[in-house]
């Protein structure tokens, strides 16, 4: 099968020109949309360790001397860590609710939080929640704020318990 | 016949009419890919001396090339960009190739179940690179691919908080230029050496024509719409909206929706799925190839012809007086034939009226076998006039399908299988004609099959079709499966030539070949 010389050089130009439209679509397009115009997110981004399920308790003399004697110590501080709980409510919405096991195989480990939340651009009330203590019934932690929202902002709510909780930045 | 081989068969067909089987991108795409890689590398460098690896200046180092060096350092910027998009589609034809012509199983799993792993290296090379832009779009690449490894539990801590506290030091960022620049690429050097580990004649460099115009192509790509940034990275905002680049970020929208848990699972479910393929069903390989030295003289042509380096040469071992000998690793066999074919004790005027024994041969289709098929093919093919023998392989146009044309065929595994001297055998033994069929020009199922048949009959190779056999009366026409009226076509109007050849032709002195081989 014969295809003349000037026809073939046509050819060979149509397949390059296809085959770089293809490179240049897909390395841009479809374009990935991530928010409208009018949204912003909020972004929840943390590490926590909990409180213990269980006080550490110091063992008296007795009870020691039931124990295998390379299991002597004088204080026993069960391993386990509370679960976390929390909620992230927006103008008295609940955007996000979490209940988190303690990883780790003695459930010991402490916690990573990453929630991004979109929102409407504007006003709102922030308020969140959080609970790290079974023993404890209710929030140990709480946060309330009024913020505003620029288009395609991202504001992190973060928490760090030596700072006293929940912070903005 | 399966649908999507049928597919592929035509868009081989559609470039075979443009470019012609030596420059068929399709019959290309290995060295295409390291064709691109070498634009890749070539356009790396010359960014590398203007990149500024630290955090604070990497966006308008790129920025500054991109616009004020927009005839230079714009160019290889796109250049290197639009070329790894392109090496990503020519691997991704590479892999629909080879799962369309089922060359994914059996014998080939090494290269399958190691083609995967290497796709990860391009495609993680990829992903760093667009991180080191700092725009927009790298720092998305940077956060969720910092998810991605969050989820892992080989890290402690959180990479993700890291980059969110502003704690991305210069140093890892450093890190990923590093990385890009000389990690990757040399872990991508050595994937793409395990992985044609087991083949020999590996090609690396694309015929010229080719090269030259996807070069050409680029250019003209990279002049016309050139690689941009997106605004520069800010952690305090989130773009709503990023032109992404699909061949290396696909991945990405996914954490949009999921659990970066739930990513992993899905791309690595893909990824073992994709790697147990070969098994899923696999497919049986024919018994491997034996030496039989009592007919080597350890000339070695054997073992360079072996597309799968199945074969090796090492000193005699059974006192004969030759220096070498060979031996097949069975493992590596993937039982195609071609060692018969390159053997020149293959020859079927040796040893008439008993077995023929060769120096390596195929235990289930021997070089006796072949003889013995021929001579039943001339005694079938007499009764028409002119007689043709028609030889074909199991792996494209099956040659029995012209026997209702007028001829007799005999099929072997691959067109290399055929000893020269068997198809000078079959003109002095009676036949007008030897149509020769096989897979396509620029193809073969056994990768060299119908490449050392061409040379050997073209006097380039070993064992050579001897000057003394009338070409005439050979023709050579190839194709697939799905090519049956172009064959008919080709045999019938070789039958009409053959007709006007006369068939007055046996032992007219030129094809008597018979005294200069037997023995030999
Ligand atoms: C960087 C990416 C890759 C490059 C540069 C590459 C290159 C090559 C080359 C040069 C060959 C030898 C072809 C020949 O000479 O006949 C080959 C063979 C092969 N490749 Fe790849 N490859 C890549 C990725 C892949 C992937 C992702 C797969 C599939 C998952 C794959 C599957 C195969 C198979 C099955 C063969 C065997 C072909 C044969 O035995 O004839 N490759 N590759
Ligand atoms: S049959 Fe094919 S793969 Fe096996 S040794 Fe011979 S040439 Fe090599
Ligand atoms: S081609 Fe034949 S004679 Fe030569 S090394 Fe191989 S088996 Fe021996």
């Amino acid at each position: 099968m014969k295809v003349p010389e000037v026809r073939r050089l046509l050819l060979q130009g149509f397949n390059y020109a296809l085959f770089m439209a293809v490179v240049w679509y897909f390395s841009l397009y479809p374009a990935h949309r991530r928010l409208a115009d009018d949204e912003a997110v909020i972004t929840l981004a943390f590490g926590h360790t909990s409180q213990r399920v269980e006080e550490c308790r110091t063992l008296s003399q007795e009870q020691l001397n039931e124990l295998a004697p390379n299991m002597r110590t004088a204080v026993d501080c069960p391993r386990e860590r509370s679960p976390v709980r929390l909620e992230l409510t927006l103008d008295d919405e609940v955007a996000t609710r979490m209940d988190l096991v303690a990883p780790g195989l003695y459930k010991d480990q402490g916690v990573d939080v990453y929630r991004d939340i979109t929102a409407a651009v504007g006003e709102h009330r922030l308020s969140v929640w959080l609970n790290d203590d079974v023993n404890v019934d209710g929030p140990t932690y709480r946060f309330e704020r009024a913020i505003e929202l620029q288009p395609a902002q991202r504001l992190v709510v973060t928490f760090d318990a030596t700072r006293g909780g929940f912070y903005l930045k | 016949m399966n649908p999507v081989k049928r597919a592929y068969r035509g868009l081989e067909a559609w470039f075979n009419l443009s470019f012609g089987p030596e420059w068929n991108p399709l019959y290309n795409l290995g060295t295409l890919a390291f064709f691109f890689f070498w634009v890749v590398l070539v356009s790396g460098l010359y960014l590398f001396i203007f990149f500024d690896t630290s955090i604070a200046g990497a966006y308008a180092s790129v920025e500054y090339m991109t616009h004020e060096q927009w005839y230079l350092g714009g160019v290889m910027r796109s250049l290197h960009r639009y070329a790894s998009d392109a090496a990503v589609i020519t691997i991704l034809l590479h892999m629909l190739r080879e799962f369309a012509l089922d060359r994914y199983r059996g014998f080939r799993w090494f290269s399958w179940f190691t083609g995967v792993p290497t796709l990860w290296f391009v495609i993680t090379l990829g992903i760093t690179g667009y991180w080191l832009v700092w725009d927009e779009l790298g720092l998305y690449v940077a956060l969720l691919s910092s998810r991605l490894m969050d989820a892992l539990p080989i890290v402690s801590g959180s990479m993700t908080r890291d980059f969110l506290e502003g704690q991305l030091t210069d140093r890892f960022f450093t890190l990923m230029g590093f990385l890009h620049l000389l990690g990757q690429p040399v872990l991508l050097v050595f994937a793409i050496w395990i992985h044609v580990k087991r083949l020999s004649h590996v090609r690396i460099s694309a015929p010229r024509g080719l090269a030259i115009g996807s070069l050409a192509a680029l250019l003209v790509l990279s002049f016309a719409l050139p690689a941009e940034s997106h605004a520069p990275a800010n952690l305090a905002r989130v773009a709503p909206v990023l032109k992404l680049d699909w061949f290396y970020l696909n991945v990405y929208p996914l954490l949009d929706h999921w659990t970066a848990g739930k990513t992993w699972t899905l791309t690595l479910g893909v990824t073992f799925l994709l790697m147990l393929m070969p098994w899923l069903p696999p497919k049986k390989t024919g018994p491997a190839a034996e030496v039989h030295l009592e007919a080597c003289n350890g000339c070695g042509q054997c073992a360079d012809d072996c597309p799968f380096d199945a074969i090796s040469v090492r000193p005699r071992t059974d006192g004969a007086r030759w220096s070498h000998e060979v031996v097949v690793q069975p493992n590596l066999c993937a039982s195609c034939g071609i060692c018969v074919g390159s053997c020149p004790s293959s020859n079927p005027f040796r040893q008439r009226g008993k077995p023929l024994v060769t120096g390596i041969d195929m235990p289930n289709y021997s070089a006796d076998d072949m003889r013995t098929r021929t001579e039943q093919a001339l005694k079938r093919a007499r009764q028409g006039a002119p007689r043709i023998i028609a030889f074909g392989c199991d792996n494209a146009y099956d040659a029995s399908r012209l026997e209702p044309r007028g001829c007799a065929a005999v099929n072997v595994f691959c067109a290399g299988m055929l000893p020269a001297t068997l198809v000078e055998y079959a003109l002095k033994k009676g036949a007008d004609g030897v149509f020769i069929t096989g897979c396509r020009t620029g193809d073969c199922f056994f990768r060299y099959g119908n490449v050392w048949l061409d040379k050997r009959f073209e006097g380039n190779r070993k064992p050579r079709l001897r000057a003394g056999a009338d070409r005439k009366r050979i023709r050579i026409y190839r194709g697939a499966e799905t090519d049956g009226a172009r064959i008919d076509a080709a045999f019938d109007d070789f039958r009409v030539y053959l007709g006007t050849l006369g068939t007055d032709h046996a032992d007219d002195g030129t094809r008597a070949v018979e005294a200069t081989h037997e023995g030999a």
